[in-house]
């Protein structure tokens, strides 16, 4: 009995060691790096495909063929230009006949091929929303004083119900041009 | 004025080390809450392509990725050099890519459900084809929330 009597006081010395070591081991295996990327919302899916009849001026083509090489409105394009055309596109207001009539009825028609690289794919997918982004953030200092990034909720609605993001994709199909 | 000698430079007391185990806890506790555990090993050769207008997937646990790229050179010799999808840790067919979705939603919380992100971590080299046969797959599997996994501009 006296035996139990008799605490023994735990080394605590190595104590920090260990958690040294269950730190390291931490440290070495965390992935802090959030995903980032572009945000998009595919169509949903209907079996019946229906041919939505667009006036011409209101739609900007943009076509990607297996070379890479960008078409906008059956004209050979460098992707350098096409926010701007974007930009005039959406913004046009009926002042130019080739381009949309209202930002509400813009919409922007993106095709590509098949043997269309991914990464030429996403430089446009980049353009067309930096076209957007920067309309709406032009209406936002217009209307709020501020980027569209830092309004209301509310008001972000109020710009995009004025400015929509009509995006449309069609199915990709082999457009030729050499693959 | 002989009271100001230099005498304090002689001893040095020690700093205590008591509280280091403290503090050395303290960073291990942060490191393992914020520590999320690689759960898919990488099949295929990935450089994502470049981007600047990049939004943040916040809830990591409702995002579901999908990888498609080249097989990496241990599988290549079996698969070849053609682009492959990668789901959870095995090579798929984009047949497979409505089961993969139903069984990532069953995972999650039902009510959050709707909220489900699918994340297309592609290869910048990857032909549109294959990209185009997901999509369509993830209509059809009504995961319509993408995001096209990229990196920003600039960085390597």
């Amino acid at each position: 009995m006296p035996r139990g009597r008799q605490s023994h006081d735990i080394n605590a010395g190595s104590m920090a060691d260990i958690a040294f070591l269950l730190l390291i081991f931490f440290l070495v295996t965390t992935t802090m790096d959030i995903d980032k990327g572009i945000y998009t919302r595919l169509p949903e899916w209907d079996e019946e495909f229906e041919d939505v009849k667009l006036n011409k001026r209101n739609v900007l083509d943009v076509l990607i063929n297996s070379r890479d090489q960008l078409l906008v409105k059956g004209e050979l394009f460098d992707i350098k230009n096409l926010k701007k055309e974007a930009k005039k596109h959406i913004d046009n207001n009926k002042r130019d006949p080739n381009y949309s009539d209202s930002p509400k009825d813009a919409v922007v028609s993106l095709k590509n091929d098949r043997g269309t690289s991914y990464d030429i794919y996403i430089q446009v997918q980049n353009e067309l929303k930096a076209a957007y982004r920067e309309i709406w953030d032009r209406e936002g200092m217009r209307r709020y004083g501020k980027v569209y990034g830092d309004l209301k909720r509310e008001q972000k609605k109020a710009i995009r119900k004025d400015y929509p993001r009509k995006f449309s994709e069609a199915e990709p199909e082999d457009l030729g041009g050499g693959s | 004025m002989a009271k100001f000698q230099k005498k304090r430079g002689k001893s040095t007391p020690g700093i205590s080390t008591a509280s280091l185990p403290d503090i050395i806890f303290m960073l291990l506790f942060f490191f393992m809450v914020v520590t999320v555990m690689r759960e898919t090993e990488l099949k295929v050769k990935l450089r994502l392509p470049q981007a600047t207008e990049l939004t943040k997937l916040e809830k990591k646990s409702l995002v579901s990725y999908i990888y498609i790229g080249e097989p990496i050179p241990k599988y290549a010799k079996k698969l070849g050099s053609a682009p492959r999808i990668q789901l959870n840790d095995v090579f798929a067919t984009p047949e497979d890519v409505i089961q993969f979705i139903e069984n990532e939603r069953a995972k999650m919380d039902e009510r959050l459900t709707p909220y489900m992100t699918t994340s297309l971590r592609v290869d910048k080299d990857v032909k549109m084809g294959i990209v185009t046969d997901v999509k369509q797959e993830l209509r059809k599997a009504n995961a319509l929330k993408i995001n096209y996994s990229s990196l920003p501009k600039g960085s390597e």
